[in-house]
């Protein structure tokens, strides 16, 4: 894409955020970095001169492109100089301190926001990568920076970065009747975080639409399970299923069109199908164990899901419109909760064996299936996938409470979220938002 | 009204019988449910059918019955099977929904938290089955029963031990008409 057309594009995307201005910029989700990469690519991030506002971008876009496991950002107590324009640069400098890439950039206070010009250097090449300017009203100063980590991941690794996306989550407090549920949206670094959905019943199994714009979840508030989808923005909801038995683990398809969900409404839980249009319903599995939990592949044509029709909980893939279901999974006695990556060819699952469960990833690109551990355990669960697949958000138990963390697909960074009170779990990473 | 009036009748007959089955049988004894008893759901309004009888329960009596007190049926892991011992609740609860044909009772399943929520939710309404249809063995009307299925969202105790998780697994009777 040349610089003239990818310029535009921010331009636009900037034009959309206007709406996000209106929410304060409080942070939720405190977050820590646990475990390192010694193959990631040093890049020395520089503090943003001018006037940026309250927001520290330099800060914000050092922190993504760390907890990425893909870099290592140089600690800005070790910066020997700030240069903030292409002309203050070093080359040398740089080089000594064995950086491989350089970032810098500049605000200027610009109407009711701020222009933010940023320019990417290759140390070695001593060659600019990218240099351009994005203007944003101040509430979207950290979305800008988002962005900025976007457009740097993806220059250097060539693949688009996950930065600016959002998570949601389920966050609890209190115990049996007494509970508290609350569905709740925030970026992907845990700030500005939303709540969506607030009851004194459980509330379950967050999923985004395709465009970013809904979430279809599972909430008690009838006495039953119902699910739902909702508008993020305006609040307004529609009931799509409150059959009896159990209305579970809505999936949008990818082209948004259709809903995989689980019912027992036949006297066991089993996968369908409902065209969002039409809300008409399509059985998809028909056995008298449990199926759940279903997941589209990429191309829509088939669902991977949950099933303990062998006995024990493994994951099965089966035709969308219904038909034989074949088994995926082999390895280990206890496999749920599929989350297939955009390309199809990693899913990651939840893995127990006796009192432990681990998030695990199985990759089929190479010609046999491979497993890698990508979690420590003990009560992992709820795997999903970013939208480019490069790191898997999942929850885990400590003490009495849930947390978030993200893993890079590899295995070798994670990234602790924690509330500062409650129960956090059932992460769902958003799409790409939409530019 | 002629014809309903003699339905109850019958009804309040066997079911009388039913519950002087059940009082007499030792609980190791399996009792056979009644293979005629009418659901008639019209008659519940019917003032007559709230008259206490001798032998049949009153809803006072769910305070303070020590059997109709057991209200919580606990599983084994990963498990939906019934466990002997709560066989006498069974019983019970059978003879209160004789009694009562107006009781509605929920069965609210419950899981401990290993493993996936939404495989849990599934496993929380086996265990809700399991316990409607020991209900229903013992003469319970399946029209009385609602199975609720909380998974793993509902947990009583938070603590990651085998004495919590085995307080979790659990179904909950709940009188939503006494």
């Amino acid at each position: 894409m040349s610089p003239a057309r990818r310029a535009s594009r921010f331009a636009l995307i900037l034009g959309s955020l206007l709406p996000l201005g209106a929410f304060a910029q409080s942070k939720g989700l405190e977050i820590d970095i646990v475990g390192g990469n010694a193959a990631a690519l040093p890049i020395a991030v520089v503090p943003f001169g001018g006037d940026c506002g309250q927001t520290d971008v330099g800060s914000v876009v050092r922190a993504d492109l760390g907890r990425s496991g893909q870099f290592r950002a140089l600690d800005v107590s070790a910066l020997p100089e700030r240069p903030t324009q292409g002309s203050e640069v070093a080359y040398p400098t740089w080089r000594m301190l064995k950086q491989d890439f350089l970032l810098i950039g500049r605000c200027v206070p610009d109407g009711g926001g701020f222009r933010t010009e940023y320019e990417l250097f290759d140390v070695a090449k001593q060659e600019r990568l990218l240099g351009f300017a994005l203007t944003a009203p101040a509430g979207a100063m950290r979305d800008v920076s988002h962005q900025i980590s976007d457009a740097v991941y993806e220059k250097i690794l060539g693949i688009p970065g996950a930065f600016w996306t959002r998570i949601a989550y389920v966050t609890a407090s209190g115990l049996g009747r007494s509970s508290r549920y609350a569905l709740m949206v925030a970026d992907a670094d845990g700030w500005n975080p939303r709540t969506v959905v607030n009851s004194t019943e459980p509330l379950m199994s967050p999923s985004w639409s395709p465009d970013g714009r809904r979430l279809a979840y599972v909430s008690f508030e009838g006495g039953n399970s119902g699910v739902y989808i909702q508008n993020i923005a305006s609040g307004t909801r529609d009931k799509v299923a409150s059959f009896r038995g159990i209305n579970g683990a809505p999936s949008f398809s990818p082209d948004g069109g259709r809903l995989a969900l689980t019912l027992s409404k036949g006297g066991n839980p089993d996968i369908y199908v409902m065209d969002l249009g039409s809300k008409h319903l399509t059985q998809v599995t028909n056995h008298f164990g449990i199926d759940t939990e279903p997941s589209w592949s990429p191309d829509g044509s088939s669902l991977y899901f949950t099933s303990d029709r062998g006995g024990r909980p493994q994951i099965y893939q089966v035709p969308a419109s219904g038909g034989g279901a074949t088994r995926v999974s082999f390895e280990g006695s206890y496999n749920a909760s599929p989350t297939v990556s955009f390309d199809g060819k990693k899913i990651a699952v939840a893995q127990g064996a006796g009192n432990t469960y681990r998030i695990t990833l199985l990759d089929r690109s190479l010609g046999s299936p491979r497993w890698n551990m990508l979690s420590p355990g003990s009560l992992d669960e709820s795997p999903s996938f970013a939208p480019n697949a490069a790191m898997v958000l999942y929850a885990a138990r400590e003490g009495r409470r849930g947390v978030l963390y993200a893993v890079s697909a590899d295995g070798r960074v994670r990234q602790r979220l924690v509330l500062s009170d409650g129960d956090v779990r059932e992460p769902a990473w958003s799409p790409y938002r939409k530019k | 009204m002629n014809a309903s009036a003699s339905r109850i009748a019958r009804t309040l007959f066997l079911a009388a019988l039913a519950s002087a089955v059940a009082v007499g049988c030792s609980k190791k004894v399996k009792e056979t449910p009644p293979t005629d008893t009418p659901v008639d759901t019209g008659a519940t309004t019917q003032p007559v059918t709230e008259t206490p009888r001798a032998g049949a329960y009153t809803p006072a009596d769910l305070d303070t019955d020590a059997c109709l007190r057991n209200r919580v049926v606990f599983f084994d892991l990963d498990q939906d099977a019934l466990k002997p011992e709560f066989q006498a609740a069974m019983s019970c609860h059978a003879k209160y929904l004789r009694d009562r044909p107006s009781a509605r009772l929920r069965l609210e399943g419950n899981a401990d938290e290993r493993g996936s929520r939404d495989y849990n939710l599934g496993l929380g309404e086996r265990r809700g089955n399991a316990v409607s249809s020991a209900l229903q063995a013992n003469g319970g009307s399946g029209s009385q029963l609602t199975v609720i299925s909380y998974g793993e969202e509902r947990p009583v105790c938070n603590d990651a031990t085998d004495s919590c998780w085995a307080q979790n697994r659990r179904v909950e009777l709940v009188y939503s008409a006494k």
